[in-house]
């Protein structure tokens, strides 16, 4: 044993040899690793201390550098650090903080050796327990060593004063209640000459008013005064962190801030000072206007720093106060537009934010042109933010800043087609969203849609397959305004939709339904009206004058017109009476017609005789065509809807079949069984769909005997890995329709297997059918993959230009000027009552009543003590740090504070009163008779109740877990 | 409050980890390999700052090596490239115009610098002469030590025990 010792202590290798181990061997290190700890394994089991922290120091080395488990070897940690040599202790302890955590099971073991060393008479041995303390700290090590931390903050040893200091942030939040004990002598620190320990303190309480400032406010004197005393700049700074919280919460202390601050932030030459001071200005004082001033010229500088860190922090700083002072971004908007060509992508983006802040109705359209252009030539991930910070602001506040909503659905489309763009879920929503929102974009809408879908070479992107959902969806839904529905049809099915993911193409497949159904409706109706207008041709006289008269109608005419349409479909879709009602259906269907044609009649390509049998019949053709293979799809939405078609295709073609020859005979009685079918079906779609509050959950109401979970956090073990599908946002894509599901018999699932060739046969049949193929301008379909990227920024012009450009902007248009004239009214926007959009609101943080803020209250505010505090708490100790802070000082005090003295923090309303001379009558009851006596507004009548001090108290202390009570903030710095 | 201190080569690797907020290995592993890639791809002449899941790291370039320290949000930025600096000023004082080789081979030094430094996650000591003299009584504490265990007759006794 011994001879392995002494062989083991000569051979062993120290950490020095590993690592030059590690410096030779360039490769293998895992091998290397691996052999390392291998030996560290064995030598960690030595009797032999040296040997055995030589091991440990090497494993935390390994577990430092290379991420090496080395909670195996705690038990050993913990005899390391037990060890009475300092050289071991300190291996020990730096293993400890760095491996052990809350779960680690020796951490039980070790609240003695803790509590030995921090009362260590070496201070290193104090110091080295501390910074493990810091990290490794339990609730159950907290409770334990409070009071050895507590002893520790009132050391002699100013290096391990500050790192008591520093670790009581750690115990507090662990235990809440060492707040209690140590809390006093922690303001005391606050208040000692000594810089190191002041900063320590300033550190902690910067870090707790973080969390709660509130409780903090009644030490807003003493942070007052180091505001003003102070010459170190980390102390400022903490200082000034430390007032962003507070003023907020207290309008008197920004105004008694602002003058130093300002005064600091006009001397200071640290830059990270002057910097804080800005930034304590623009969020926390930006109704002092002067201060405002002094701190935008301030960033002014800062903008237009060589540094790059400054002009980050400049335009960081600028977006922060561009909510409130939008001039500021205006004065310096050259700089910040010329930011956005900068070559650090962070300031790219700052400028970005910027740019959009200043996006206003009047030059919205300018900025994103502006913007658009200038995606299509950086780089994909900017390009993206740019995209993506348009589509936000824009449809803010349902799309408030929109006023010609042409001009922004045509943005959208343009936006899909720049080559980098991958916000396709966002652009897809909005689509969808002005579709059913805003009636009056519908035409324009549906022209978007159109351009999108009838692209070919736009279904090989993938990030535009959800665009290219939502401009199906349009098309079909909105397909009484399109100009070209045949158009539409064939674009929906052409071939190369195959590469749509199953849910997208569903979409296409249910708008082509609704296409289909439109066609019919429109070549029904205009055989009717044929044949009625031979009858009568008055009437038809009457309806081309109707026609005449509506050629330029405004669309809102549209709109209204639709609305009663509407009513009276819907109360005829119920089965039993469509038939009965049809005849008045068909007077309704007439006004939607004549409303519809006058809409399209600007586009030539409708023309009334476009919808005939011929033509529909080669749409009915072309459905079965395309989508006959499709009916044995493995995917259910594809296939269901496929078969929905197919079968109401089928069901058209027998009753037309039987009467294609006679087409003059065409109110044949066959026709009117075709028609009430095509008017079931265009009733089903006719309803029209709008936009849903977010509360409309809400408004059901749970059913009885439902038990609902409140926390769903269980749900995320269960579906962890699945994702979410994508295709569930399209289910709304029409009411359900059941009337021809059942029509089509279920096929045979052999039919999957010969699918693709089944597919490809059909397509080749189609292409003979309908010439190369169905959209002209298409030239080389054959290979899917290497299409052309759709919209190839065609001239790189250089960024200069573009900055330029940029700029110029800057001159025209950013100016907050408004355009004369709008030429256009704004057109309705559908908003909801309620709920409609997630309001955007100022992020609150919760106030946080959890215990450690309660403690620092009770603490603060002077509630009764637990006993066990009052204990500890050397009652001449309060007395005389009072004494030493409080300029006048009233004999009477004393004696007064010494009575109270078991009440921890009384020192504080003490000393914010000095300058009034209402000592005695406070000194009664501290803080229930400053607020009587210094705000007689705000009477409080349990200040009465001197007599019974603590029950008053408390009284008062237990409700401020529940409400912030500004009234007990007395006018500290009067 | 600053979460962790990294140092990372330019090639990627790691020379020193410190962590001030609970992170588990695994976790420690995924910081590093996250940051690492965004920092090193980051061009030089660029600013300091890096938004990383909520935080904000700060980092400098000192040779090769990057100095890498992760704050909250509304932290001052400035303060930790100060910080930073500082805490290069005290190695170079320490290890006499130090290179990344220091680092590497005084590994548990640099440690023991930055517990100096650095506690909590907040600045202790802002005096380079302080540190400078802490670090050196504990060196003498621990070369005492050292000494004494493993002079010969101590060797001798420990064998024959």
């Amino acid at each position: 044993m011994a001879g392995s010792s002494i062989m083991d202590n000569l051979f062993q290798r120290t950490l020095e040899d590993l690592i030059k181990g590690f410096r030779l061997q360039l490769v293998g290190e895992s091998a290397l690793i691996s052999k390392a700890v291998e030996e560290i394994r064995r030598e960690i089991k030595s009797t032999d201390l040296d040997i055995k922290s030589i091991a440990l120091q090497k494993l935390s080395y390994l577990s430092a550098i290379y991420g090496i488990d080395m909670s195996w070897a705690a038990f050993h940690v913990v005899e390391v650090m037990s060890s009475s040599r300092f050289a071991h202790k300190k291996i020990g302890y730096r293993a400890a903080s760095q491996s052990f955590h809350e779960g680690t099971s020796v951490l039980l073991l070790i609240t003695n050796q803790l509590r030995k060393d921090l009362s260590s008479p070496n201070e290193f041995e104090v110091s080295l327990a501390l910074e493990c303390l810091s990290r490794i700290v339990t609730i159950d090590l907290a409770r334990d060593l409070t009071p050895d931390v507590f002893t520790l903050l009132s050391s002699s040893k100013v290096f391990v004063r500050k790192k008591a200091i520093g670790v009581i942030l750690r115990v507090f939040e662990k235990y809440p209640d060492a707040v209690r004990v140590c809390f006093k002598r922690l303001v005391e620190n606050l208040e000692n000459s000594d810089s190191q320990i002041a900063t320590a303190a300033v550190g902690v309480f910067c870090e707790l008013s973080s969390k709660d400032p509130r409780s903090y406010l009644p030490l807003a004197p003493e942070f007052y005064r180091i505001l003003i005393d102070s010459r170190n700049n980390w102390v400022l700074i903490k200082t000034l962190k430390i007032f962003a919280k507070l003023a907020p919460l207290e309008p008197r202390l920004g105004k008694r801030i602002v003058e130093p601050v300002c005064e600091l932030m006009k001397k200071t030459g640290a830059k990270s000072l002057m910097f804080e001071c800005v930034r304590t200005v623009v969020t926390c004082l930006s109704n002092h206007e002067s201060a405002v001033k002094v701190a935008i010229s301030k960033i002014g500088e800062l903008l237009v720093d060589p540094d790059p860190n400054l002009r980050f922090l400049g335009l960081h700083a600028l977006s922060d106060v561009a909510p409130t002072h939008l001039w500021a971004v205006l004065e310096n908007q050259e700089v910040v537009i010329k930011s956005l060509s900068d070559e650090d992508p962070n300031i790219k983006l700052e400028s970005l934010c910027l740019v959009m802040a200043m996006v206003s109705e009047s030059n919205v359209a300018d900025i994103s042109k502006v913007l658009v252009n200038y995606a299509l030539k950086s780089d994909p991930e900017f390009c993206n933010e740019i995209l993506g910070s348009i589509l936000t602001t824009c449809s803010r506040n349902v799309y408030e800043i929109i006023i010609d909503f042409d001009w922004y659905v045509s943005l959208l489309g343009e936006m899909s087609r720049i080559p980098n763009c991958q916000k396709g879920e966002e652009i897809e929503a909005q689509l969808i969203d002005i579709g059913m929102r805003v009636k009056d974009a519908r035409l324009q809408l549906v022209q978007v849609g159109r351009d999108l879908v009838i692209d070919p070479a736009l279904l090989g992107n993938v990030h535009l397959h959800r665009i290219l959902c939502a401009a199906a969806w349009v098309v079909g839904e909105y397909v009484e305004v399109a100009s070209n529905p045949f158009e539409l049809m064939d674009a929906l099915l052409q071939p190369r939709t195959n590469l749509l993911p199953p849910s997208v193409r569903a979409v296409y497949i249910h708008s082509s339904f609704k296409i289909l159904v439109f066609c019919l409706d429109c070549c029904l109706m205009q055989n009717q009206e044929h044949v009625s207008s031979l009858d009568s041709s008055n009437l038809a006289v009457g309806y081309s004058g109707l026609v005449a008269g509506k050629k330029h109608t405004e669309t809102r005419d549209f709109a209204s017109c639709e609305g009663p349409t509407h009513d009276a479909q819907n109360e005829g879709f119920s089965p039993q009476n469509s038939m009965d009602s049809s005849e008045q259906l068909a007077v309704q269907n007439n006004a939607v017609r004549i409303v519809t044609q006058d809409q399209t009649s600007i586009a030539t390509s409708l023309e009334k005789n476009n919808f005939t049998l011929e033509s529909i019949v080669g749409l009915l053709n072309l459905i079965e065509l395309v989508l006959s293979p499709l009916a044995a799809n493995p995917d259910v939405e594809i296939l269901e809807r496929a078969r929905n078609v197919l079968s109401f295709v089928q069901l058209i073609k027998a009753e037309i079949s039987d009467n294609s020859n006679q087409n003059v005979d065409i109110l044949d009685k066959k026709d009117a069984q075709v028609s009430a079918i095509v008017k079931l079906m265009c009733d089903a779609f006719s309803d029209e769909l709008g936009p849903v509050s977010l509360n409309a959950q809400g408004r059901v109401a749970v059913p009885d005997g439902l038990v609902l979970n409140e926390n769903l956090d269980d749900l995320n073990a269960i579906c962890g890995d699945i994702e979410l599908p994508s295709s569930s946002s399209f289910s709304i894509g029409g009411p359900h329709f059941g009337t021809t599901s059942d029509a089509s018999p279920f096929n045979l699932p052999k039919k999957e297997e010969t699918e693709p060739l089944n597919e490809s046969a059909s397509l080749l049949e189609h292409r003979k059918r309908h010439g190369l193929y169905y959209l002209p301008s298409e030239k080389n379909e054959i290979t899917y993959d290497d299409y052309p990227p759709p919209n190839d920024p065609q001239k790189k012009t250089n960024l200069n230009d573009e900055s330029e450009d940029l700029s110029k902007l800057a001159g025209q248009s950013l100016s907050l000027k408004k355009r004369p004239n709008q030429t256009k009214p704004r057109p309705v926007v559908v908003k909801l009552d309620d709920g409609d959009v997630v309001p955007i609101s100022v992020k609150k943080p919760e106030p946080r009543d959890d215990s450690l803020s309660g403690a620092v209250r009770d603490v603060l505010l002077g509630s009764e003590a637990k006993p066990s505090s009052s204990q500890s708490n050397p009652s001449d100790k309060s007395s005389g740090t009072d004494k030493k802070n409080l300029s006048s000082y009233h004999p009477s005090e004393i004696k007064e504070n010494v009575i109270g003295a078991e009440m921890p923090d009384q020192a504080n309303p003490n000393r914010k009163s000095k300058h009034h001379g209402r000592h005695k009558e406070r000194r009664r009851s501290p803080r229930k008779t400053i607020e009587g006596g210094e705000h007689d507004q705000r009477e409080n009548k349990k200040s009465s109740h001197r007599h019974n001090r603590h029950k008053a108290r408390q009284g008062s202390s237990s409700p401020l877990n529940v409400a912030p009570q500004t009234p007990v903030i007395p006018d500290f710095l009067l | 409050m600053i979460h962790f201190v990294l140092l990372i080569s330019r090639q990627g690797k790691v020379r020193l980890t410190k962590w001030y907020s609970p992170y588990t290995q695994k976790e420690r592993t995924k910081v590093i390999r996250e940051l690492s890639g965004v920092i090193l791809s980051r061009a030089p002449k660029l600013c300091n700052f890096v938004d990383w899941r909520g935080y904000k790291v700060v980092y400098k370039r000192y040779a090769s090596l990057y100095f890498c320290m992760c704050i909250d949000q509304d932290d001052n930025e400035l303060e930790v490239l100060e910080i930073i600096h500082h805490y290069v000023e005290i190695l170079d004082r320490y290890f006499g115009s130090v290179c990344e080789l220091d680092l590497i081979f005084n590994f548990h030094k640099a440690y023991y610098i930055l517990d100096e430094l650095l506690i909590a996650g907040e600045l202790q000591e802002s005096s380079k002469k302080t540190v400078a003299r802490l670090i050196a009584a504990q060196d003498a504490l621990v070369e005492t030590a050292k000494e004494e265990a493993s002079s010969l007759s101590n060797i001798i006794a420990q064998a024959t025990k």
